[in-house]
């Protein structure tokens, strides 16, 4: 505002027009800012005249000259490519030129004239408008001074003037676009938030110290670590003993067991790692005892696990378990070991579940996937092998599962060379654990069959080689039977325990029977509580190998003989048979009712032939030929139509008829070695296994895959029945297919 | 004299017996009950004679350690009644004469 006032500003700027040194100059000042808006449209006017003079002068760029003195022409190096359309000259005056001073005590004398006039129009720039008239006024007569000024300009720039001194406390707004604007925004309201958290849980606790407070509580503690150490004392003292014993047993273990070194080792090592589990067994069995007790118990643990461990690492049985209990330490407490052993039992199986696992897993899950592609066949697939060292050279002459327990199945050894008879042996395994047996007990002649009580499970009946009839009571723990016959009435070859029929008087009375080799059968009817013999019935009968009680008449049986006739019997006539069937021409090894349909019966012989019967038809009902010796045929118990049999050259042979009634549908070597023969197979009563024995003492079980035990299936909207009422018209169906061309044929 | 000597025997035995700190009573985690009862012993046995320099030790760096408003209270004999925060309280015997009673609450 200040240079505004100044005339000479008018030379540099044009449109600023000064007011002149007006008595009023506030005033003024207004009046130059609202008039710039005016001149803008007349200097463009001017401006277009000045470009046009302007534009002659402008060269095209690259030019050309030509040079007079070399006549060619040259590129002329400098062109000057600016063209200045509007100049405009600063309003500022320097402070020191004389225009500068000049304006300076001018401006001083203004504004010791009206000082307060000139704050009040820098703060009242807003009101322009409203004073636009008197600026119009004002400013006409500078307008012609104006232009001279442009002209100025554009000739050079020495319009150059100093600009007045600037009055310091007035502050210049630009005076070009200069606008004050100013708005409030809404403040928020404050608020005051607040919250309390939880205070820390505190508790309150007082007590006294005193010095007799204090020696009281050192002497306390200092009497109970006393008392701890005491205790420590007689532990050392065992640990120790425990090691010396150790070393002892070592040695004595190796001389018994002649192990190799690495066995050993391995021995110590699991040995070692099992001791504490044991020690926790031991104190939980017996913690109450004093501390030398335990301390023998810990020793004995130690020499029962290490047999358990022998079983396993080798695979192979070594010491019975029975006879473990006899052996070893024990003697100074011999009946602690029982407390033991049933911890013991659930260890060794905890560990056989874990060796055993991939068997196990498919023993529940695996079902062979290959069945689907194949049509009817079937395979069977190898699960355990039950072998136990001191029956490696018996034959496996029976086997059968206990009708209560689905895994434990009971396995007589003995041999089926005449020549060569020796001691026999009867194990009981179970399935969930196949290292070793649950009970051994040994006897002097081989076993030739054996069976179990049908509603007491826990007694198992063995014929001997020699004759003898023998009942075991699997409760009690001794190893000798609780009854054994005498040899006075001559040899049998095999009991057979017998459910007791309902017209007999008495619930506990049981029947053994037995074929002897001087052609009798003996019944041997006696009642539970001592079992002692009572009666025998004698029949006179063939040289009998083999017989079975039909499942329903309970005076029915049949019995096999060497001559390969099938005798069909009552027990009613003991002198007579009921008829006589010319079944084979070799020794019958197996004859066996079926389960579901009551007049059909299976027999095997060594003449390669299994045959299917129906009792009240002379001939048979189906032949199958096997190309080699039949040792055993059993039906399954889930289907009336299924029957598996073995061969001596080491195959399991399985059929079922509803589906294919010519041949097997699986047919599987399950023996490998050749000298080796499959001698016994049974299915087991639940699960879709059988378990075959051979004659060098191995058991092996195997599971039917899914073909091998279809059930016909079911139609849409239709129940699958199960039970007798499905099977027996399964296999009657089957049976009329076969009857009729026989009838015909009139044989 | 031999009294007095078997006192002074005693009174050794006693010191060398009872040397070892023992807790009486603390509801403290066990980490932070190891490592208190360890400052404690340090803080003690560097300032056997000056049981205010001890506590000040202690309570500093208990401060430091576990966060502030720590108490430590070291003498002889002295009885209290305190409220503390739960699991934040020690108060143990240390050298067969001294009781420490250690707690916080802010």
């Amino acid at each position: 505002m200040l240079s505004g006032i100044h005339p000479e500003t008018v030379l540099a700027k044009g449109q600023s027009g000064p007011s002149g040194g007006k008595a009023a100059p506030p005033r003024a000042a207004k009046a130059v800012s609202k008039k710039r808006d005016e001149d803008v449209s007349t200097e463009a006017g001017e401006g277009a005249d000045e470009h046009a003079a302007v534009k002659t002068l402008v060269k095209p760029p690259d030019q050309l000259e030509l040079t007079e003195a070399k006549r060619a022409y040259k590129p002329v190096s400098y062109v000057d490519q600016m063209a200045i359309h509007f100049s405009l000259n600063g309003n500022m005056i320097l402070k020191d030129s004389d225009e500068g001073r000049r304006q300076s005590i001018r401006l001083n004398a203004a504004a010791e004239k009206a000082p307060i006039e000139t704050s009040a129009g820098t703060s009242e720039e807003a009101e322009i408008k409203d004073e636009e008239s008197a600026g119009d006024t004002q400013a006409a007569g500078e307008e012609e001074a104006e232009e001279a000024g442009t002209a100025e300009v554009t000739e050079a720039d020495e319009a150059e003037e100093p600009p007045p001194p600037k009055v310091k406390e007035q502050k210049l707004a630009n005076q070009f676009n200069f606008i004050e604007r100013a708005t409030r925004t809404l403040n928020n309201p404050l608020r005051d938030r607040a919250c309390q958290s939880e205070p820390t849980p505190c508790k309150d606790f007082s007590a006294t110290a005193n010095q007799w407070k204090i020696y009281d509580a050192y002497v306390e503690e200092l009497q109970k670590m006393e008392r701890s150490k005491e205790k420590e004392k007689p532990k050392a003292q065992i640990a120790k003993k425990e090691e010396e014993k150790k070393k002892g047993r070592k040695l004595t273990s190796l001389d018994l067991q002649k192990s190799s070194h690495r066995r050993k080792e391995n021995l110590k090592m699991m040995r070692e790692a099992t001791l504490i589990q044991i020690k926790a067994l031991t104190t939980n069995e017996c913690g109450r005892k004093g501390h030398s007790l335990s301390c023998v118990k810990d020793d004995k643990f130690l020499f029962s696990v290490v047999t358990v461990e022998e079983v396993m690492l080798c695979g192979q049985p070594s010491v019975p378990s029975s006879s473990l209990k006899m052996k070893g330490s024990v003697k100074a407490v011999s009946d602690d070991i029982t407390k033991i052993s049933k911890a013991a039992k659930i260890m060794e199986r905890m560990v056989n579940q874990n060796i055993f696992d991939d068997i196990a897993q498919d023993f529940k899950y695996f079902e062979d996937a290959s069945d689907e592609y194949r049509d009817q066949q079937g395979t069977l697939l190898p699960l355990w092998k039950f072998q136990y060292e001191k029956t490696k050279r018996l034959a496996v002459t029976a086997i059968s599962w206990n009708p209560k327990y689905k895994d434990l199945f009971a396995v007589g050894y003995g041999s089926y060379d005449f020549m060569k008879q020796g001691q026999g042996m009867l194990l009981l395994y179970t399935m969930k654990n196949p290292s070793f047996p649950e009970y051994v007990f040994s006897s002097e002649s081989g076993i030739m069959c054996l069976d179990f009580h049908n509603d007491r499970p826990y007694l198992v009946a063995v014929g001997f080689y020699d004759g003898n009839v023998a009942i075991y009571n699997l409760k009690k723990a001794t190893s000798q039977p609780s009854y054994k016959s005498s040899a006075k009435s001559g040899k049998h070859t095999e009991p057979v325990w017998q459910r007791n029929g309902p017209h007999e008087k008495g619930e506990a009375v049981k029947v053994i029977t037995s074929i002897h080799l001087d052609l009798t059968v003996a019944f041997d009817p006696g009642s539970h509580s001592d079992i002692p013999i009572t009666e025998a019935e004698k029949y006179e009968l063939g040289c009998g190998t083999s017989f079975d009680f039909h499942k329903k008449i309970d005076y029915l049986f049949l019995v096999g003989t060497e001559e390969g006739k099938i005798y069909k019997c009552s027990k009613c006539y003991s002198s007579q048979f009921l008829d006589v069937f010319e079944a084979h021409h070799m020794a019958v090894d197996s004859v066996s009712w079926n389960p579901y349909h009551l007049k059909v019966f299976i027999s095997c012989s060594s003449d390669w032939t299994v045959k299917i019967w129906d009792h009240t038809i002379k001939t048979p009902m189906f032949v199958f030929d096997l190309n080699s010796a039949v040792g055993d045929v059993a039906w399954s118990p889930y289907s009336s139509t299924v029957f598996a049999a073995v061969t001596t050259d080491g195959k399991a042979h399985v059929f079922d008829l509803s589906i294919n009634k010519y041949e097997a549908l699986c047919t599987q070597l399950v023996v490998a070695k050749k000298k080796n023969k499959i001698t016994h197979i049974q299915f087991n009563p639940v699960y879709p296994v059988v378990i075959i024995g051979d004659e060098r003492g191995h058991v092996i079980s195997l599971k039917l895959s899914p073909n091998l035990r279809k059930m016909p299936k079911a139609k849409k909207g239709q129940e699958v029945k199960k039970g007798p009422e499905v099977e027996i018209p399964k296999l009657d169906k089957l049976l009329n297919l076969v009857r009729e061309p026989e009838s015909n044929g009139g044989k | 004299m031999a009294d007095t000597g078997e006192g002074k025997k005693e009174e050794a035995d006693y010191k060398r017996l009872h040397s070892f700190p023992l807790i009486r009573h603390t509801d403290m985690p066990e980490e932070m009950r190891v490592e208190a009862m360890e400052l404690c012993v340090t803080a003690c046995e560097k300032y056997a004679t000056n049981n205010e320099s001890a506590a000040k030790m202690i309570k500093e760096m208990m401060d430091k350690k576990f966060g502030s408003s720590w108490h430590v209270v070291i003498g002889e004999g002295f009885g209290f009644e305190i409220t503390h925060e739960v699991k934040n309280l020690l108060y143990m015997f240390f050298g067969g004469s001294l009781a420490v009673c250690v707690w916080k609450c802010s």
